[in-house]
């Protein structure tokens, strides 16, 4: 009925094709380079015939030996970026504000007090985990009972989500308050691991199942939650004229991307810049749909991670640094440089 | 589709609304049948913006009931709501930045279902939106660049790609030179004239709100109302009282003239 327009249709539901298949391109080939690099590098002509054997469970060759033991810190760095990358995605969509990041409201520094807790009384690693789990988990918990009023529709007046904000920066400086106390009070002996800790580390990260479970649910709901992100991310309350369930979407958001930077933050300590530079920069190259955005950051963030992570055990070897230390100073550099280009 | 499909009406029975302790509207019952277009008068604070948040489920009353086709406003499904009734919000904030077509696409998302992207369909009506509001040439522009007057007219064009028989706007006219809010407000009136659209507006321009409007409902804020064709709820004496200030009226080519007098400076 309607005549073909002027206006191409559907230009970017064919680039979204482009842009996430050259992302996992760009993922696979970081995950290459975390396995051949290091204090001894795997040539690339060893390349394939290792990982051959890697991928049949045989590791007969040193090149294969070395790719297996170096492929479980890259997985275990790639699912904890694009843990991040989303749940900085879906936490500004929550709060509409592209400066929020995963740790703004405090989930991050709930969970800095439970492993910093732990590491004080020279707890065992699984406790460690344990207990930033359920420091995070404590935190959402609080954010929930006292700002349950902004994540209703319609209660809340224009782009209200103020309370939520204030609330979560309020409950972080709380918890980096009990930090700082946990610091000053701590022995010689532990200061270094809980410092290590804080600033985000991949060195003793083990590969588990979960986290990729906790990715794969939250991108599945993320990516069917996507074009409701978008409805809300331009229309704020006004979004329930539009059949959305804003309510319930703000809920949604607010307990995955918890979810989601909870076991980011369990596995990895708390990895700075990720959850705002990653979805930054997807935006500024792809748009801000979140139908594109979504997956986008998920791969990027990833290989961002793992290349960091990279750079992190080799630039000063044999010594490693803490991989927080490195998203840190790339990270602020290239957000400045961002903002500066979005100015002009 | 039968006419009882189509038939497009608003009942509010007894209808109370307040912002804290302080009553706006009490006892509102009010009727706005399809093909009207409804001026909502009063001075600010009056409760205009509060009403017409509730008639688009926004808020809930604070007494009273709404009734949208003859079904009350809460047992309706928020997505076929979203296809009997759009939403023109006073102001917006842009955090992120989204073009135009995008903006305007987002509209459209009532009638999307379970698709992950937008038609050529939904294309087409976005298009077309923005050709009726004279935006067409903006649509890759980001919209946080936009002008206040260029941003309102995507946003009624958002309003019109959502392609519904009520159409509740808050100050369309907002931030619209001379020329476009004439434009808007003449879109308005065919609207209603040729499509019978349902309009209900709130606008501060009572020489324009005559022009196109066949009914006002005035709004004191302490509870009082009046609801009535133009021409018995939009006569000088009676807006006067509403708007707390004297107005005059002259007949010109035809058309009625709202003056408001002078205070007196000397």
């Amino acid at each position: 009925m309607h005549p073909v327009t002027a206006y191409p249709p559907r230009p970017l539901r064919q680039r979204a094709f482009l842009i996430v298949g050259a992302l996992l391109l760009a993922a696979l080939a970081s995950l290459l380079v975390a396995g051949m690099t290091g204090s001894i590098a795997v040539a690339p002509s060893e390349l394939p015939a290792a990982l051959v054997q890697v991928l049949h469970g045989r590791t007969d060759s040193m090149a294969a030996t070395l790719l297996q033991l170096r492929a479980g810190r890259a997985l275990t760095a790639f699912v904890t970026g694009g843990a991040l990358a989303l749940a900085g995605v879906m936490m500004q969509a929550l709060l509409r504000n592209p400066l929020a990041d995963p740790y703004i409201l405090g989930i991050s520094a709930g969970a800095s007090v439970g492993a910093l807790l732990a590491l004080l009384l020279m707890c065992a690693a699984a406790t460690v985990d344990a207990a930033a789990l359920g420091g995070a988990i404590a935190v959402a918990m609080l954010l929930y009972l006292f700002a349950r009023r902004d994540m209703r529709s319609g209660a809340a007046a224009e782009g209200g989500t103020s309370m939520l904000l204030l609330t979560g920066v309020i409950l972080s400086s709380s918890c980096m308050a009990l930090v700082t106390l946990m610091l000053s009070i701590a022995p010689e002996g532990r200061l270094r691991s809980m410092v290590f800790w804080m600033i985000g580390d991949l060195a003793g990260a083990p590969l588990r199942p979960l986290p990729w479970i906790v990715l794969g649910a939250a991108l599945l709901y993320a990516l069917r939650s996507a074009r409701a992100m978008n409805v809300v991310a331009l229309h704020a309350d006004s979004a329930s004229t539009l059949g959305i369930r804003v309510g319930v979407l703000r809920k949604g958001l607010f307990f995955v991307s918890g979810l989601l930077t909870a076991s980011a933050v369990t596995s990895a300590g708390s990895i700075g810049f990720i959850g705002l530079i990653i979805p930054h920069a997807c935006r500024f190259a792809f748009g801000p749909d979140h139908r594109v955005l979504i997956p986008a950051a998920v791969l990027g963030g990833g290989s961002f991670l793992v290349l960091c992570d990279t750079l992190a055990r080799t630039v000063v070897a044999p010594t490693q640094l803490p991989v927080g230390a490195i998203t840190a100073l790339i990270g602020a550099p290239v957000f400045l440089y961002q903002l500066h280009q979005l100015r002009k | 589709m039968s006419t009882f499909d189509t038939q497009m009406s608003i009942q509010t029975r007894q209808l109370a609304l307040r912002a804290g302790e302080r009553t706006l509207l009490q006892g509102l019952d009010w009727e706005v049948g399809q093909g009207e277009c409804w001026s909502i008068i009063g001075r600010n604070g009056a409760g205009k913006s509060t009403l017409l948040r509730t008639l688009a489920g926004l808020r809930a009353p604070d007494g009273g009931s709404v009734d949208i086709d003859g079904k009350p406003l809460a047992s309706w499904k928020l997505e076929d709501l979203a296809r009997r009734r759009a939403y023109l919000a006073q102001s917006r904030h842009d955090a992120f930045a989204y073009s135009v077509i995008e903006t305007v696409l987002s509209a459209r998302h009532p009638y999307h279902g379970n698709r992950y992207w937008e038609d050529s369909d939904d294309h087409a009506a976005a298009m077309q939106a923005l050709a009726a509001m004279e935006v067409g040439h903006l649509a890759a522009r980001d919209v946080r660049t936009l002008s206040g007057g260029e941003r309102q007219r995507v946003a009624i064009a958002a309003l019109l790609a959502q392609d519904t028989p009520l159409l509740l706007l808050d100050e369309p006219a907002n931030a619209l030179d001379l020329a476009h809010q004439v434009q808007v407000m003449g879109l308005l009136a065919r609207l209603c004239r040729q499509q019978r659209k349902t309009v209900v507006m709130i606008g501060h321009d009572l020489t324009l709100a005559h022009g196109i409007s066949s009914h006002a409902l005035l709004l004191m804020g302490d509870g009082r109302w009046h609801a009535g064709p133009v021409a018995d709820a939009m006569q000088a004496t009676i807006l006067s009282d509403y708007l707390g200030h004297p107005i005059e009226t002259i007949e010109h080519g035809g058309r009625r003239i709202f003056i408001p007098l002078e205070t007196n400076h000397g």
